[in-house]
């Protein structure tokens, strides 16, 4: 094998290996941004059946949490990834014999990344719920607004403002999450420079580029939960 | 008008009786747990495999020694590590705090699955180098290259704790300390610490657990621990109940951990809730 220099491997096009590696890296975005609306929607709710009257929600959705929180990552998308198509399998052959079914990596990364996104988030939101005060309820109740009016109108503003900085620490555990679904062949970031380090047999070089990214996306995504914070704060201010 | 008309005004409404939506909701969705739990156990008797069991079971209690060896030894020297850390995090000096600083933010920053493949496929192709200055047995073990990455990463994440209890507790006690004539380590050994480590257990305790769910990736690096047998269980018989079966080992011990933490918080905080 002819020597190549860092540059070379570093070089975007057939020689070098950023294109992969970039690619690789919006994958990780489009993953990520694609678990995060779910596992909102997921975690709110969990949370707002955590802190409901009702004592059998409360129940269901303390489970959730807890079966999602104390597996293990990895655990979790192997029990997925390996798991559903037997179940898939095992539904659809009763209807139609003969058919095989095949879990979409990307697919099955993004339902597990939901799952375990939206049993942390709804501990965030938890907290955020106990610190809006009860006279906002009574007061949505007052000028009639159904409960589901209320929520969406009163609550879910303030709720969403209070929640913030938490979150945030969610999503980069999210983006770091990512990067346990190249184990099972989705072509993210590190699985691309995995390919780049077995091939070219510079690992330290690869990987430190691939840390590189994730450090990347961690910084940006501060930078922009700034903006957001400091223009929630603004319109509070007002 | 009586007080208790006036009282009965302003009562917000009754809770509701019989069977209103969110009761129905409830209902279903805990059934739907018990449904699964249930399948779960009906899957497990219906793949009960003796054999499997004769033949896995030992490997499994093996893995879940290394499992528990490999998070002990690296918290524990994640902790000493995570001393200087701490040290540098809170100095005055720019130079030591931004070294910290970039330190803590890196391993912070980034996957720990990057980080062990650092360690053991970036620093295995530096074979040549490392057996120069001797230290190739110790990072030819894949088992050591985990517990390396392991101690780098919670030292940061438990550097950020220490620092985080230190800081919650008020000035006055160093002064009030400093006025009574004792000097910094006596202070901090004496006042600050007991008092730090009680706000700081509960992190600590989420960092054992964030530990030995991470510790699952080690696996990918060829150890043999929990996941490492679960894998290579499942490579061997393609009988999915290896992963059931690990998935509640890990789960019982996450749960048995929780709750032995808030036990101990409970205990020690006693003088300060009556």
């Amino acid at each position: 094998m002819p020597a190549q220099s860092i540059w070379t491997l570093l070089s975007w096009g057939p020689e070098g290996w950023s294109d992969d590696i970039a690619y690789g890296a919006l994958v990780t975005i489009v993953l990520a941004l694609a678990t995060l609306p779910i596992g909102l929607t997921i975690g709110f709710f969990v949370a707002w059946a955590k802190q409901s009257e009702e004592p059998s929600l409360r129940v269901a959705a303390n489970i959730y949490t807890t079966v999602f929180r104390g597996l293990p990552e990895l655990v979790t998308l192997f029990l997925f990834f390996f798991g559903m198509p037997i179940l898939l399998q095992y539904v659809i052959r009763l209807f139609k014999p003969e058919a095989t079914i095949d879990v979409d990596s990307f697919i099955a990364g993004m339902i597990v990344l939901s799952l375990i996104f939206s049993s942390y988030a709804s501990e965030v939101f938890l907290s955020a719920f106990r610190a809006i005060p009860k006279g906002q309820y009574e007061g949505g109740y007052a000028i009639g607004l159904s409960t589901w009016l209320t929520m969406r109108k009163v609550i879910l503003p303030q709720l969403l403002r209070i929640a913030f900085p938490g979150l945030e620490n969610c999503w980069l555990s999210l983006l770091k999450d990512t990067a346990l679904v190249s184990v099972v062949n989705l072509a993210e970031t590190l699985r691309n420079a995995g390919v780049a380090a077995r091939v070219t047999k510079h690992a330290f070089l690869f990987y430190s580029v691939a840390a590189l990214v994730f450090l990347a996306l961690a910084i940006l995504s501060s930078i922009a939960t700034g903006f957001i914070l400091r223009s929630l704060g603004r319109r509070e201010a007002r | 008008m009586s007080v208790s008309q006036a009282i009965s005004v302003d009562r917000p409404p009754p809770r509701a009786r019989g069977w209103p939506r969110t009761r129905i909701v409830g209902y279903a969705l805990v059934g739907l747990w018990i449904l699964f739990g249930l399948g779960i156990l009906a899957y497990l008797i219906y793949a009960w495999n003796g054999e499997f069991f004769a033949r896995y079971a030992p490997a499994y209690l093996q893995g879940l020694w290394t499992t528990l060896s490999l998070v002990a030894i690296s918290m524990v020297v994640g902790a000493i590590f995570s001393l200087p850390v701490t040290y540098g995090r809170m100095s005055k000096s720019r130079f030591l705090s931004g070294i910290a600083y970039c330190y803590v933010y890196f391993f912070r920053g980034t996957p720990l699955l990057v980080q062990v493949y650092l360690v053991y496929y970036g620093l295995g192709s530096f074979r040549l180098q490392l057996e120069s200055v001797g230290l190739w047995w110790f990072f030819r073990e894949a088992f050591n290259c985990g517990v390396f990455a392991f101690a780098l990463n919670t030292a940061a994440y438990q550097a950020e704790i220490l620092r985080g209890a230190i800081e919650s507790v008020p000035r006055g006690q160093w002064e009030g300390a400093a006025s009574l004539g004792l000097h910094k380590l006596q202070t901090l050994r004496k006042v600050v610490l007991p008092q730090a480590f009680i706000v700081a257990l509960r992190p600590y305790g989420n960092e054992l657990v964030l530990m030995i769910k991470a510790s699952a990736i080690v696996a990918i690096i060829t150890v043999y621990d929990l996941m490492g047998n679960a894998k290579l269980a499942y490579a061997k018989s393609f009988d999915f109940q290896a992963y059931v079966w690990v998935a509640i080992v890990y789960l019982v011990m996450v749960e048995i951990l929780r709750h032995g933490v808030e036990w101990i918080e409970r205990r020690i905080t006693i003088h300060l809730h009556r």
